[in-house]
């Protein structure tokens, strides 16, 4: 069965019809990559993906449940992580800490008065934070990170629950290119070895046929072509209103 | 018939003096987005001047009329010196410091007038002109109140054009919208803000100036107006005019058609009106929600961490001395030590939604005088004993917070505080109109502890151990889970909500529980008074706590205890040293929110990391 199944989603802003009919399909531990010229609905699409928007027509399936409409801190119950365009993590907190907000969350132990979240088991957290190379780094205030870093994080959150789905939005953006290969070859090493599925957006062409299995191009709100990154690079259309006529 | 016309009329009067100061206020916070609790004070000193104007200057028309503008245009002069000299160094501070800041000037202001014109009440001559009445449906209706109400009109149309036909008029506009995009642009925002202060303190001063004829000057003017102004403000939406007057039209014929209709409830009526206003819209009537907070979102918050060390120490020897010395003191200084207990739990159970609800609240009080009122009426109603009392407080009091929590965790900012003043507005006028039971302003009176708590020693540490216990859960819960849960929606509530954390079910909860510590407090308060009065949940009491919060500092969790310390001892000392104690205690907290932006806790903690820095 397919990780996320999405049918016929649309929405319009006033207007404007910003996704119009996009159906796709994501499965375990695939690297799926949404790429489109700015405007081209990417954004919208994620938000309806996770709740934050609610789609005017379409479905959304995770693995077969439907979960079109759900609030957010809904769908992240049912497994589906997620990372954002512009870094959120509590600034208030350490690093180690953010993490244990979602580790806590999951095992629904947010509603604690009594034992300090100091006195309980990080080592979970400590694992996670390692596996992404910032384990050093636990026990620095998240206010005060550098973005790149705080891009780990927030994918070390988005890693906490376990979820069947990875959804990042921009997952490079604002980091410099060395970085950003690093980070989506973990990404991309950890979705294979725990058969999670990933769907991201990415400027980055390097970074999108460096490490996508399949593409996926947004063009006005309407998908105009998918397929593996070989035949999205040669298909005309995609040449034509994507790449531009200089390529 | 005829005397509903009227009362439409006089209903209309008292619209146009809102409207006045209302107006005032909603573009200084369109602008400067301060929230600008000297507003009333402006209004009053517009009326002290034109009081002295108006008598010193020859009488007739141009002594009139010239002294009530010139009264205007000082009060104008004045606000400017405010801006300049206070709010233009604290903008880029945390909302409710500039708040904080603008009730020094209001407790400055009133020291002021009282060293100036004195305690009694003056009265004013009537306008030249205007001193008969008209004829309307064979009723004679005051030329003075027609007078106001064409003004109210006329001056909305001023400022209609001021703000559509001139350059300064469409910066000002433009500033309401996006302040960073309009000095991006250029502007030069210094003389923009002062100019608008000017604008709004005029406004106020003309609104005062204009009440001469009307009613006696006095210094309760000015919290008297400025809790209806905000209601207007609320009520219409920060920012706007036409809303300022829309709301003020309501909430003027509000007044003249309640005491007909209601006079049981006149003084809920106004909140009662707000409330529904904001549930329903929760940015007034005309407002718009308000853009993304000007530098909120990611500022870093400090991490909280457990006490070092030392700071642990100062608290057991601070415990120790508390526990250790009172036997030795008199029955003086123990109420004044058992208080200071009770305003300790007061304030760390406000901070809990302050600071890391990160929720405002103007009207803490509520649960507090609910609590005490709870305690006082098991006691007089069903003749309980004190631990009953003490115990019912507290739970009646959580009912209320999660009721008024319900609606007022919803909103943001501005706007969920002036809901939290509102629904404390709403008790206070409970307890102060509904005399069958509440006794009224006469309180309720013969709320004695215990045969076994009799005494000030006894009590004091009865008072000592709960208020300790339940600081110290306080502080636990913030280490524990749902504190740092509730950290998180207020540090990011994109992320918390993507992480399955209810926002709204913790801001609620945490809301409910600081209540309930409130409550605690409010029923000692009851049985170490021995009474209660309204004014336990009045303004000035809620006021009270957040002084103690924003002066220990927020982001600190030893600030509300250190605040209320600070706080209390400092207002029990001038009480008894001068009797200006407001403008001392108002010219401190203005010196304290200049140099100490972060709280004393904040400042000392600055201090004592750059020490461990250097070394």
């Amino acid at each position: 069965m397919a990780t996320l199944e999405v049918e016929g989603l649309a929405k319009s802003f006033g207007g404007v019809q910003a996704v119009r009919g996009v159906s796709f399909a994501v499965a375990p531990g695939e690297m799926l990559a949404l790429i489109g010229p700015n405007g081209a609905g990417k954004s919208t699409c994620f938000n309806m993906l996770n709740g934050q928007l609610r789609p005017d027509a379409g479905r959304v399936w995770l693995r077969g449940q439907d979960i079109t409409g759900l609030a957010p801190r809904r769908v992240w119950r049912l497994g589906v992580g997620r990372t954002f365009q512009i870094t959120a993590t509590f600034g208030s907190m350490t690093v180690l800490e953010n993490v244990q907000m979602a580790l806590l969350s999951h095992q629904r132990r947010l509603g604690g008065l009594w034992t300090p979240v100091r006195a309980m088991d990080c080592a979970p957290a400590e694992a996670l934070l390692a596996r992404l190379g910032m384990a050093e780094q636990a026990e620095r205030p998240c206010g005060i990170l550098a973005y790149g870093d705080l891009k780990r994080v927030e994918l070390a959150i988005a890693l906490a629950n376990d979820p069947a789905l990875l959804l990042m939005d921009e997952p490079t953006a604002g980091m410099a290119p060395q970085e950003r290969v690093a980070l989506m070859a973990l990404t991309a090493g950890i979705a294979r070895e725990r058969g999670i599925a990933v769907l991201f957006t990415e400027h980055d062409m390097d970074v999108v046929f460096a490490h996508a299995d399949r593409i996926l191009v947004l063009d006005r709100g309407a998908l105009i072509a998918q397929g593996a990154p070989a035949a999205v690079r040669a298909d005309p259309r995609v040449r034509e209103v994507y790449l531009g006529a200089g390529h | 018939m005829e005397n509903l016309v009227l009362q439409a009329l006089s209903g209309l009067a008292s619209a146009s003096s809102l409207f006045l100061v209302a107006s005032g206020l909603t573009v200084i916070f369109g602008v400067t987005r301060i929230v600008n609790f000297a507003h009333g004070s402006f209004y009053m000193l517009g009326a002290y001047l034109a009081w002295t104007f108006v008598t010193t200057l020859p009488r007739g028309h141009l002594g009139f009329w010239g002294g009530v503008l010139a009264a205007a245009l000082l009060t104008g002069m004045i606000g400017v010196l405010v801006e300049v000299l206070i709010l233009r160094r604290i903008y880029r501070a945390p909302e409710l410091f500039q708040l904080l800041a603008t009730f020094g000037v209001v407790l400055v202001v009133q020291d002021l007038a009282l060293l100036t014109w004195g305690a009694q009440d003056l009265l004013g001559p009537r306008a030249p002109g205007l001193r008969g009445g008209t004829e309307i449906l064979g009723l004679r209706f005051p030329d003075y109140e027609l007078f106001l109400i064409a003004v109210g009109p006329v001056v909305l149309g001023l400022l209609l054009l001021l703000f559509h036909r001139t350059r300064w008029g469409t910066l000002v506009r433009a500033a309401t919208q996006d302040r960073e995009m309009v000095g991006a642009l250029g502007v030069n925002q210094r003389w923009l803000f002062t100019s608008v202060f000017f604008l709004g303190a005029c406004l106020a001063g003309l609104g005062g100036a204009l009440q001469l004829p009307r009613e006696s000057v006095n210094l309760h003017m000015d919290l008297a107006i400025i809790t209806e102004a905000f209601v207007v403000v609320v009520v219409g939406g920060l920012g706007s005019l036409a809303g300022a007057a829309l709301a003020a039209l309501l909430i003027g014929e509000l007044h003249a058609f309640g005491i007909l209709v209601l006079p049981k409830i006149t003084l809920v009526l106004v909140f009662l009106v707000m409330a529904l206003v904001l549930v329903v819209r929760p940015h007034g009537l005309l407002g718009r929600a308000p853009g993304p907070p000007v530098g909120g979102a990611n500022t870093a918050e400090p991490v909280i961490r457990p006490a070092p060390p030392a700071l642990r120490w100062l608290g057991f020897v601070a415990l120790a001395a508390a526990v250790a010395l009172p036997p030795f003191f008199g029955d003086y200084a123990l109420s004044v030590l058992t208080e200071i207990a009770i305003f300790v739990l007061f304030a760390a159970s406000l901070h809990l939604i302050m600071g890391p609800g990160g929720m405002a609240s103007f009207g803490h009080a509520a649960y507090f005088g609910l609590g005490a009122y709870g305690a006082a009426l098991a006691a007089k109603w069903l003749a309980a004993p004190m631990e009953v009392g003490l115990l019912l407080a507290p739970f009646a009091v959580g009912v209320f917070g999660l009721l008024f929590g319900w609606f007022c965790v919803r909103l943001s900012g501005v706007y969920a505080a002036m809901l939290t003043l509102a629904f404390a507005q709403i008790a206070w006028s409970i307890a102060f109109q509904w005399v069958e039971v509440t006794g009224g302003d006469n309180g309720i009176l013969g709320v004695w502890p215990d045969a076994w708590a009799s005494s000030k020693l006894v009590f004091y540490y009865l008072t000592l151990a709960l208020c300790l216990a339940a600081t110290l859960l306080l502080r636990r819960i913030v280490h524990a889970p749902f504190g740092y849960a509730l950290r998180a929606q207020r540090d990011s509530a994109l992320r918390s909500e993507a992480i399955g954390i209810d926002a709204f079910r913790t801001r609620w909860l945490a809301f409910a529980l600081a209540a309930v510590m409130a409550g605690i407090a409010g029923g000692l308060f009851a049985y170490a008074k021995g009474s209660v009065f309204p004014t336990f949940m009045g303004i000035p009491r809620s006021v009270d706590a957040l002084i103690m919060v924003l002066l220990g500092g927020v982001q600190t969790l030893s600030g509300p205890i250190i605040g209320a310390l600070a706080y209390t001892g400092l207002q029990e000392q001038l009480v008894r040293l001068t009797d200006y104690w407001r403008l001392v205690l108002g010219l401190s907290i203005i010196a304290l929110v200049l140099f100490f932006p972060q709280g004393l806790a904040g400042a000392a903690r600055s201090a004592w990391e750059a020490r461990r820095g250097d070394a």
